[in-house]
């Protein structure tokens, strides 16, 4: 029988496959992708806490909406940045948009 | 047992689909994984008997935020240089993985109080009451478009030829 536990760390993986994109990758779109994931595997932890934990009330989803509301406009600004940076520089690389690095 | 099944599978097919977001080469079939994933924890909600948030993880995740990555990618012209590694890879994967091991010991030796009443169906009346209904979330909801009109906003100004 699945039980929270199941989802718990399914939903672990998930954010440390995401975590591991997310500080690994030079690409600026699969690093925005990654947090995606991340933001997914939350989502997955608080739908399952509501629905084991306390059935009745649906906290956890409320909290899952606000959390998507926020992903979607995270990803709209991200893009644009990535696209405005994409038209000064001619590259997305993460590791060469230093110049705010000392 | 048929919700046992159904976890297992789109558990396993979601993970490898996110496996595949970070590992693969090609940003545009990342992207496409990505898809997948999204879909796959769609029918995760369902097997949490979240109906509601199932919808719109469809709409929002696999129709809206998909198509503005996909667009993006198409934008920006780095498909043919692929998805590579900075130097940090070794060092990330550590990281991912210790963070896994701490929160997994943590979540398996909590002592989690479950409840054993069966969940709400449907589950749309309910959010609705919580959203909207006294003493509620009214204030987030009031607040979250003013978020949504300023990321719009902000998107256009950013991305606006000069």
């Amino acid at each position: 029988m699945v039980g929270l536990e199941h989802y718990l760390i399914l939903a672990a993986v998930l954010f440390s496959i995401g975590l591991y994109g997310a500080l690994a990758k030079r690409n600026a779109i699969i690093i925005l992708m990654s947090i995606e994931l991340m933001l997914n595997a939350v989502n997955i932890a608080m739908v399952a806490f509501s629905r084991y934990i306390v059935p009745l009330m649906l906290t956890g989803q409320v909290f899952a909406i606000f959390i998507m509301v926020v992903a979607a406009a995270e990803v709209a600004v991200g893009l644009a940045i990535i696209i405005a940076i994409y038209r000064h520089r001619k590259t997305i690389d993460a590791t060469k948009i230093d110049l705010m690095k000392w | 047992m048929g919700t046992s099944v159904a976890f297992w599978v789109l558990g396993i097919i979601a993970v490898l689909a996110a496996l595949s977001v970070v590992l693969l080469r090609d940003v545009f079939r990342a992207a496409l994984s990505l898809v997948l994933c999204f879909l796959m924890v769609a029918g995760l909600y369902i097997t949490l008997s979240a109906d509601f948030l199932a919808a719109v993880q469809i709409l929002i995740y696999v129709g809206a935020i998909s198509v503005l990555i996909i667009l993006a990618i198409m934008l920006t012209r780095e498909v043919q240089r692929g998805s590579p590694s900075n130097r940090f890879r070794f060092p990330a994967f550590i990281v991912a993985v210790l963070f896994f091991a701490g929160i997994a010991f943590a979540m398996l030796n909590t002592p989690w109080q479950v409840s054993s009443t069966p969940p709400l169906e449907p589950t749309t009346p309910a959010i609705a009451g919580l959203l909207f209904g006294e003493g509620g979330f009214i204030l987030p909801v009031e607040i979250a478009p003013v978020l949504l009109l300023a990321a719009i906003l902000g998107a256009i100004v950013l991305v606006r030829e000069k």
